[in-house]
This record gives structure tokens, sequence and C-alpha cells, in this order.
């Protein structure tokens, strides 16, 4: 034995270098491997074969598998940013100076609080969680949810950001390969023979899948298939490259690691690739199922494929003396290795009647004890295998002899790894010999033509001999066993797994088949079946079949739950890739963006934009600088950035008979050179826009969405033009980002503007709610007399390349004047003393302008526009809906927003009927009062009266109702 | 994730460059219409298990609307057309026909259903 471990063998190890020894940290002790290890086999080397703790009873577990289907083993990974929760270590790639920890233990891996949860698995039975949930209400408060909530969850999340970067990348090809093997390298070599663009992917770092450690002479055929596949200049060969899940129209998803071996490579980790493909080949291969015997989760209970891995691959004994108990030939091949390695195999337990094939007749051979017609009755140990309880499999488990071993391999027959080709749709045929789901050729997943995008080959099409291509003797066919012995008794069940990530056991299906629980995907979900990590990649079949039996129908019957990607878990770096940090979303910025940060602005994200929210000075908080700004623009003159405003332009000799359609308003009618305000519905009624439209010319109108509405009221435009009214004469265009636009607001708005000359602003020049194009301080500009604020306010729009320019000449000039920028919490307070609406405040898409007090802004002479007939019916045109009104607060507080205001009684649910609600609220600086608007039963109609608006915890609010105008109520300070 | 060809531009786009419309060819009910022609209008829809006829918008492309002749189950696309159809052209209707003959049209079709004689 070699120092990496008492367990390593002295040769052998097809994947490892024994001359390179990697010395890593589990659990915080000092462990050696070597070179080409996975942890797992690095651990099982030196003798550490239990690796965690199972979730919910937290039972010692060592690792089942040999790769990505692994369970049991998995570890958390790395430390800080770098730490992964739930590394599988059968597949993770041992790296020198690794640290890797076990999960679900405290305080330690070998003394653990939680396993109690094991002895008391009779009080937490299949579908616990929903049991406690229904009696006693107050156990599941004190008692059971502070404990389900600490023991909850597998793995820790990281609590740094990730410090590596992933990448994605895009590829379309003829034909995907997925998976290495024999199958799939043949399959991608006769596709490329015929000239089509082949990629093949392979999840492990090494080809061949099963072929080399299986077959003598399996290396060498994979190595003869690569070659040739290498000098084909079609083929593109991808290592370390695990498809996730296929999708429409062959959208095939794939995460290639290409630094995990190598952290401080200075490249990305891992890349994402979305490969849309022609055509897929499954050649994924096929998974090894376990064996439903009482302790057939014992650390040192192993697949039998993966005791031959552990050896073959990394020179690795999991155990000096094995025991095989299988229901197949395959196992045998398990017993052949160990024996070539020098190892013991002390008995072959084979359920069947009968095992007279090549393997099981080369086994005897060797010496080795057969057993026929033979089961395992249970385990003796815990943390490890001591010795097999041997029985009758006919029987109900009178235990026979007890056999003395430290490692049982097991095979209950083999699983074709079928997700990919169920991701999309594709169904599956049981096949009665064989004992497993097989992809149906004749149901397909099917792509945009309609054809197959998928098909299956080699093992994972049940073709597990892979039509002889390894030249192996046939083998005889397997006896389905689901319980060990097949009458165990009830008592023996609850020591038999299915999911060992999720501790569901045989008796746990049938209680829930017990309970009442028919379909296989209640079922799942009661017992939790398949819901771990591992998705249920070894415990599927094995469950379904137990539930099956207990439902006492045959297994097609049954069915298989539902195939989902990913097929192994992806860390969310790879999938969000380059798209975090500044690069996760485009960050729309105006002209005067710069100047806004030079000046301390507090940034308020509104859809992609960043608007200032407020200006705060040194020591100014966010609401003194808030009450500052409004002050300052209704004493003086201030400015605000409203170019993220929505700016479309409307034309054609149309455009007037399509606005009349899109406005509940008159738009047709508007003079050139006039602005009007306009409400936008959609069909169904409800207000969802609001703005002014300009009339720039006969044929052209210019129409101010809100910021977050450009977009979305350009796309509802394009929609009705291009779909319902295409043979209009109209175009539009969103020109938001063509323009700089700046509101001048306040008393010295208009003595500010002339300083920078260029055109008369005086009221009859330019009366509110007029426009007029000009050349403002030397830049061209539109301004438009519109008013948001109440104050005189013009809104001046020029080129954006020159925004910045007008912004600063505007803050030279108006320096005496006191010239303030204001940000948009000042503008949403200003319009609230003025009662103006607020499209997301105000509505909330169950609002229609009726509901606001703006039907004068709805046109009564139009016989029809967008919303129009909906606000015909009866629930809309309903004197019972809530409408606006402004709210004083009575007691000096401000409203809460969104709070409810009761009325007299009760509803059905014993809970107090509603009145109406707070939509907007705000301390007014300039009344320094609390004011709020908000939306009441027949509220106009109720001046003076007051509302209760209760709050948990709180003495109950109360307000007047009253008009919404706060502020200037005969609207002359618009004049300035 | 489908690809669509936009019958616009030409470019067969994957489905995160379009923006889906719902169950296209409905006919407009306004003002004056009744309640039950309009309710039908603003939300009945036929949602099928199979063919169905659907609207798509080329958002991130030529922003053009289109319709799509997709069978919901096999996601098996017969074919895409311009947006003013008032139903699915002839060649579409044949595509259909070919793979699903049993399928049968819920309009009557008449010979000016194709977008050439419709659109300038």
């Amino acid at each position: 034995m070699s120092d990496s471990g008492p367990f390593r063998l002295s040769k052998g190890g097809r994947l490892i270098d024994r001359a390179y020894q990697l010395p890593f940290r589990f659990d915080g002790r000092e462990f050696r491997g070597v070179q080409g290890d996975t942890i797992a086999s690095a651990l099982l080397a030196c003798g550490q074969m239990m690796m965690g703790r199972s979730f919910k009873y937290h039972r010692p577990r060592g690792p089942l598998a040999s790769g990505a289907e692994e369970p049991n083993a998995l570890l958390g990974l790395g430390e800080g940013g770098r730490f992964e929760p739930n590394q599988r270590a059968t597949t993770t790639r041992l790296l020198e100076g690794m640290v890797a920890n076990s999960q679900n233990c405290w305080p330690s891996l070998s003394v653990d609080i939680g396993v109690m949860n094991n002895w008391m698995y009779r009080f937490l039975p299949a579908g616990f969680y929903y049991k406690t949930f229904i009696h006693p209400r107050a156990a599941w408060k004190h008692l059971f949810e502070p404990i389900i909530r600490r023991s909850a969850g597998l793995g820790k999340a990281p609590t740094e950001a990730d410090p590596d970067t992933y990448e994605q990348a895009y590829s379309h090809v003829d034909l995907v390969v997925v998976g290495g093997g024999i199958a799939g390298l043949t399959a991608a070599r006769d596709a490329a023979r015929d000239g089509k663009s082949v990629t093949v992917l392979e999840q492990n770092p090494h080809w061949g899948g099963r072929t080399p450690t299986d077959h003598a002479d399996g290396q060498a055929l994979i190595e003869a298939l690569l070659s040739e596949l290498r000098a084909l200049p079609n083929v593109t060969l991808r290592r370390n490259t695990m498809a996730t899940g296929l999708y429409d129209h062959g959208y095939l998803l794939a995460r290639e690691a290409l630094a995990d071996h190598d952290p401080d490579a200075g490249i990305p980790r891992q890349r994402l690739w979305r490969i849309r493909a022609g055509h897929v080949i499954v050649a994924s291969g096929a998974l090894e199922r376990p064996l439903s015997f009482a302790g057939n989760d014992v650390p040192g209970v192993i697949l039998a494929s993966a005791v031959r891995d552990f050896i073959a691959d990394y020179g690795v004994a999991p155990g000096k003396r094995i025991v095989v108990v299988t229901n197949n030939d395959d196992a045998y091949r398990t017993a052949l290795t160990a024996l070539d390695a020098g190892l013991d195999v002390v008995a072959v337990i084979d359920a069947r009647p009968n095992a007279t094939g090549a393997l099981p007749e080369s086994v005897r051979a060797r010496g080795v004890r057969v057993l026929t017609a033979s089961a395992i009755a249970g385990i003796n140990g815990s943390t490890s295998v001591e010795a097999v309880k041997i029985c009758s499999h006919a029987g109900e488990g009178k235990v026979l002899e007890i056999i003395e071993a430290d490692c049982v391999a097991m095979s209950g027959g083999w699983s074709p790894v079928v997700h990919l080709w169920s991701h999309c749709g594709g169904k599956l045929i049981w096949s009665e010999t064989q004992a497993m789901f097989l992809p149906d050729i004749s149901r397909p997943p099917t792509g945009a033509d309609g054809m197959g995008m998928a098909t299956p080959v080699g093992a994972a099409a049940g073709d597990l001999a892979v039509s002889g291509a390894t030249g192996a003797a046939p083998e005889q066919p397997l006896m389905p066993v689901w319980v060990m012995p097949m009458h165990a008794s009830r008592k023996m069940k609850f020591k038999m797994w299915l999911d060992f990530q999720n501790d569901v056991k045989v008796s746990d299906v049938e209680l829930a088949a017990q309970e009442g629980y028919q379909s296989v995907e209640h079922t799942k979900r009661y017992t939790t079946l398949g819901m771990a990590t591992d998705q249920g990649k070894v415990s599927n079949i094995n469950g379904l079949a137990v539930l099956s039996a207990a439902l006492k129908q045959p297994i097609p019957q049954t069915g298989t739950t539902t195939f989902r990607p990913p097929y192994t878990p992806l860390t969310l770096g790879t999938i969000a890739a380059e798209a975090r940090g500044d690069l996760f979303q485009p960050l729309r910025k105006t002209p005067m963006h710069g100047w806004h940060e030079a000046h301390g602005a507090h940034w308020e994200p509104v859809g992609h934009w960043r608007r200032p929210y407020c200006y705060p000075q040194s020591g100014e908080s966010h609401s003194d600088a808030v009450a500052r700004e409004v002050l300052a623009v209704r004493g003086g003159v201030g400015t605000l950035d409203a170019s993220t405003l929505g700016k479309i332009v409307v034309k054609g000799p149309d455009a007037g008979r399509f606005l009349d359609m899109i406005y509940t308003g008159m738009m047709s009618s508007l003079p050139v050179g006039k602005c009007r305000y306009g409400l936008i519905c959609n069909e169904n009624g409800f207000l969802i826009d609001d703005g002014v439209a300009a009339r720039l010319s006969d044929d052209t109108w210019l129409v101010h969405t809100t910021t977050g509405g450009a977009d979305r009221i350009h796309a509802h435009m394009e929609d009705w033009l291009q779909c319902e009214w295409w043979d209009w004469k109209v175009y539009t265009a969103n020109v938001t980002e063509q323009w700089a636009q700046v509101a001048v607001v306040g008393p010295q708005a208009r003595t500010l503007l002339e300083r920078l000359g260029g055109i008369d602003l005086s009221a009859e020049a330019l009366p509110f709610m007029g426009w007029a194009e000009a050349t403002i301080a030397g830049i061209p500009a539109r301004i438009y007399r519109i008013s948001f604020s109440g104050e005189l306010s013009f809104e001046v729009a020029v080129p954006a390349k020159r925004g910045l320019e007008l912004w600063q000449k505007l803050h030279e000039s108006g320096a005496d004047l006191g010239i303030t920028p204001y940000g948009t919490e000042a503008m949403h307070v200003m319009r609230a003393e003025k009662g103006f609406i607020m499209i997301g405040d105000e509505t909330d898409g169950t609002v229609i302008p009726q509901d606001l007090g703006l039907g004068w802004a709805i046109s009564k002479k139009k016989s029809d526009y967008i919303g129009k007939r909906a606000q015909e019916r009866s629930f809309m045109a309903s004197t019972e809906r809530w409408k606006l009104v402004g709210l004083e607060s009575t007691d000096g507080r401000m409203l809460p927003d969104g709070v409810y205001a009761v009325a007299e009684g009760e509803n059905a649910n014993g809970q107090r009927n509603l009145q109406g609600r707070v939509t907007s609220t705000y301390v007014s600086p300039t009344l320094n009062q609390p004011i709020a608007m908000g939306l009441v039963l027949h509220g106009p109609d109720r001046m003076g009266e007051m509302l209760e608006f209760p709050v948990q915890g709180q003495v109950s609010y109360r307000a007047r109702i009253v008009d919404p105008v706060f502020y200037d109520k005969e609207g002359s300070r618009t004049n300035g | 994730m489908l690809t669509l060809t936009c019958p616009c531009c030409g470019i067969t786009a994957e489905e995160t460059e379009l923006h889906p419309g719902g169950e296209a060819h409905l006919k407009r009910f306004g003002p004056g219409s009744s309640d039950g022609d309009f309710e039908a209008y603003l939300f009945a829809r036929k949602n099928p298990k199979g063919v169905h006829f659907e609207r798509w918008r080329h958002a991130y492309g030529c922003g053009k609307w289109f319709l799509a002749a997709r069978d919901t189950v096999t996601l098996e696309v017969f074919g895409t057309y311009k947006a003013q159809n008032p139903h699915p052209t002839p060649e579409i209707v044949a595509s259909i026909r070919a793979k699903r003959p049993d399928w049968q049209p819920d309009w009557t079709e008449t010979k000016t259903s194709s977008a050439e004689s419709l659109t300038e």
C-alpha cells in the first residue's frame, strides 16, 4: 500500500498518478491523495468511508456511487467567497490544498446531535411536515417550526461574493452528441462521416464512459474512436461539459468546467454553452440502481459499479472483504475486478434462483461462493459495515448465515439516463424484460419541423451492451427486485432506503399509498422522494416500483415523475455569467447624469434610468433636502432633469385619428403650437399612462409619456397600428433619448429663461399649455409651457448632446435667483400638493380615469377610443367605485402609504369591511402639514367625513376627507 | 425556447428576441357591441391543445408584429405570416393540412386572405 492511504492499492487505477501526492483537508484534518483522485477516492484510500450525514435522520453516510448521481457524499467545498455547498465528492477533482467539510452534522461528523432524529424515525413519517401543519396548531408554532427551520436546508449558503468569473457562449451545430462513451463516440463518428458538424459533450474529464473500466480492450476501443474523431475538422470534442437540459427547438444548455481544477488560472471558471442543435444524440448511458434491503445506507454499502470504479479507476479498495449482492450478471464484473486487485470477495448473493451466465461462472471458477435465491436481511454496523446477514430472497428475512465483511457491492439493475430525452417531451416506455424505462422512439421530443429532435443510443436507449461493441459475452436477464427479501417485515422496511439524500424509505412510500396517495407526482411531494439535489437519479425507479406494488398496479400505470433540468445542479455564477454587478442590466443615464453625480444626487432607480431623488447638501437628511428643494422652487426657481420622460413622435395623414383612439380625450382638434394633457387606457378600460401631447405640425404630434411608460406606450401604439388599424397612414418613433429636457419651474422661471435670450416668454406670447420653437442660449430648443408643480413652468427640450450645456447655463445665469436643482421626490411632493395623480401611485391597473375625477379628460364626442367599451360595463359605470379625494390627517401624523380605511361591519372572513385606501402620502413643506390622497367609496360626495385607518400595533390613524387640491386651489401660480 | 422566422425581415429569431401577444385573429368589439361579444373578445381564448394561431412581435429586431401557426403540444411551427391577414393564409392552411389531415379551419376561407392582397 502506498502512503496515500491504507486502502490505496499498490497497483492499478487508470486515472491516477501516484507520483504526485496532493495534501488536502477534510473536516480540519490533513489527508493525502494523488493526482487524478476525486475527493471521494482520496478519502476512501485513507480509510475515511464516512463523508456526511443524511438530511433528515442525520445517519452516517459514505459514498453510494462514483459519479454525478451521488446522493450521500456531499461536501461544503472551499472557503470564503469560493465556498460552495453540496459538491459531490465523487465528481470533484482533488486539488492540492483543497479544503472540504462534511454537512448536516453538529458538532462534528462523528458526534452529531441531530442523529436523535434517527431514533425518532417512527415520529417523522412521510408527510411529517404537512401533518404538523394540521394539528395541534400551537405545536407547529412553538415546537415543530423552530426545529424544522433550524434543521432545514442542505448545506450552508456562501456568505461572500464569488470571486470567480463565468462566461456564456453560443453555438449552432448540426448534431450534438451528449455522452462521450462508446455509444456516443461511435454515433459522432458516423454522423461526422456524413459531413455534419458535430459536437460531443462529455461531463467527465475523461472519455469512454464505463467501457475502459468494464472491458479488457475498452480503453483501446475508445482511443481508436477518439483519434478518428480528432482528425475530422467538423468534429468538436468537449470534456468536462455537462449537458444540463434540452429545451424547445433543439436548444441545449451545457456547463463546461474550464478552471474548476485551477482557480488561479486567470480564465473563467465555468462556461455555459447555449447551443442550438439541429439534432441531439442522447448517449448519456445508464445508472445503476441500489437494492432495497435493510441497512442499505450503512457506509460501505456501495453500488457495484462504483466499487469497481474505485478499484479500477483510482486504485482504491472500498473494502478488503467484499460481499456482492445482485439481481443481474453485470455485478459479477465487480467481483472479478476486486479479485484481480487481490481483494477478498467473500460471497456473491444473487436473488435469482439460478446464475449460470458466463460472468457468474467465471466468478465461481475463481472459487467465490455464489449464493443464489438469496438476499441480505440486514447489515451489522452503523458507521461501517461489520457483517452481512444472509437470508432466502423468497422468505421474510430469517437469518440463515452471518458473513463478516467491510463492503457490500450492490446492484439492482440499471436505469437508462433519460433526462435529456424527457426534458422536452420525449416519452418513455416500460421494458418488462429489462425492468427499466426506455425512451419510446415512436414518441420523441419534437423540433420546429415536427420531427424528432433527439435520438437515444447505447445504454441510454436500454442497449446496455451497446450492441456488442465491446465484444462482451451476452448476459442472462436480471430478475426485478424492489424489496429484499421479497416478504420483508414492516420493521425491515423502516431500514430500507429508497432516496438516500432525503431519507425516504420503503416504509414511507408504502405509508403514503396507505394514506391514499395514488399519483406518483403527489407521492413524490408528500414523501420528498427524488426531491433532493440528486433529483432521485438512483432512487426514482425503486420508489415508483414500491409505490406500484403498494397500489397493486403495474409500474407503467404508476409512471414516472417529470424530469426537469438541470441534470446536475448549476452554480448561480454560471447562470448569471457576466450579467452581475454593473453588467447586471444596462443603466440609462441622461446627458446631465455626471452633473447630478458631482452635485451629490441621491439616486432613485426608475426603470433602467437613474434619476436624482434629491440633492442632499452636507449634513442634510434626504427629507430635509426634499423640503428645501420644494420651498426653493415655490419661492424662486428650480430645475428638474425631465429627460427621461417618454417622447414619441406620431406622424402621418391619419395621426390625429389614431391619437383619438389612443387617448381618452380629443387630440385631433389640438391646434398646432398647443399642448394637451391626455390619458391612455388599455382595452380593458384601465388607466395605463398619462402625459402631455403637443401638436408640432399639421400631421405631427409629440406625445409625452411617463418615464416608465415610454417603451410600453410605444409598443402599445405599434400593436394597434400594425395589427388593428394597419391601413391607417401613421408612423411612430420613440425619440426619448434624442432630447434632453429640463423643467424650469418657479415664480422666477420666466426671468431666468429670458436672461438666456432668444424668445419672448410673456404670458401673451407663450400662454399656458402652449409651446414654441426657439434658440435659447444659442441652443435650438422647444419650450413647452406646462406644469406638473402648479408653478409657472417651462419644459425646455434641446438635442440630447446639448442638454448638459443648457443645464449649466441655467445654473450659471440663475445663481443670484437661488436656482436649485430638485429631484423626483420634490416633484412628487409638489404634484401631490396640487392633487395631480401619478401613474403607479393613484393607479394600480384596476383604476379607471373616472375614479380619479378625470372625467374632463374623456371626450364625450368620440364614438370610440381604446377602453371606451370596457368603461361602459356596469361595474365600471357603477357609482359604488372608490374615487379620488384628499385626506387630511387629524393628529399631525403622516398617514402610512397604502393603509386601508375600515367601514362598519365585517366580511365573511370576519375581517373589517373596507371603504378606501391611501394612494399617496407626504409631509408638505409648503403647507407644513401631512397631506395624502386616496381612493374612497363615494369619496367626492363625503367631504368633511372622518375615516379610520387601523395599523397593527399603533393607534388608528384618522383623516378627514378633503379636496385633493391642497395648494393654490384657484391655480393662479401657474401664471407666475 | 422557440425559434420563429419573422415574415417581415426574414430573421429566424430566438424566443428572447420576440414578444408574445396571445391568440391571433381576434375581432375587435368596440362601443355598441353586446356584453357577450365584448367579453368574448377581451377574455375568451381558445387555448387549444394542438394547432394554434398566435401573435408575436419581433421586439428586439425589426419591431414588426407577425402571426405564427404552431402546434402547442409538439411545438411544430407550420409557418409565420403577416399580422394583417384576417385569417391564416392558404399556404399556412396547406402546411397544416399536410401534417394534420384531420384538422379543420374554424373560419370560412376566402380567396382574398393572402397577405399580398391586403398589404401595399
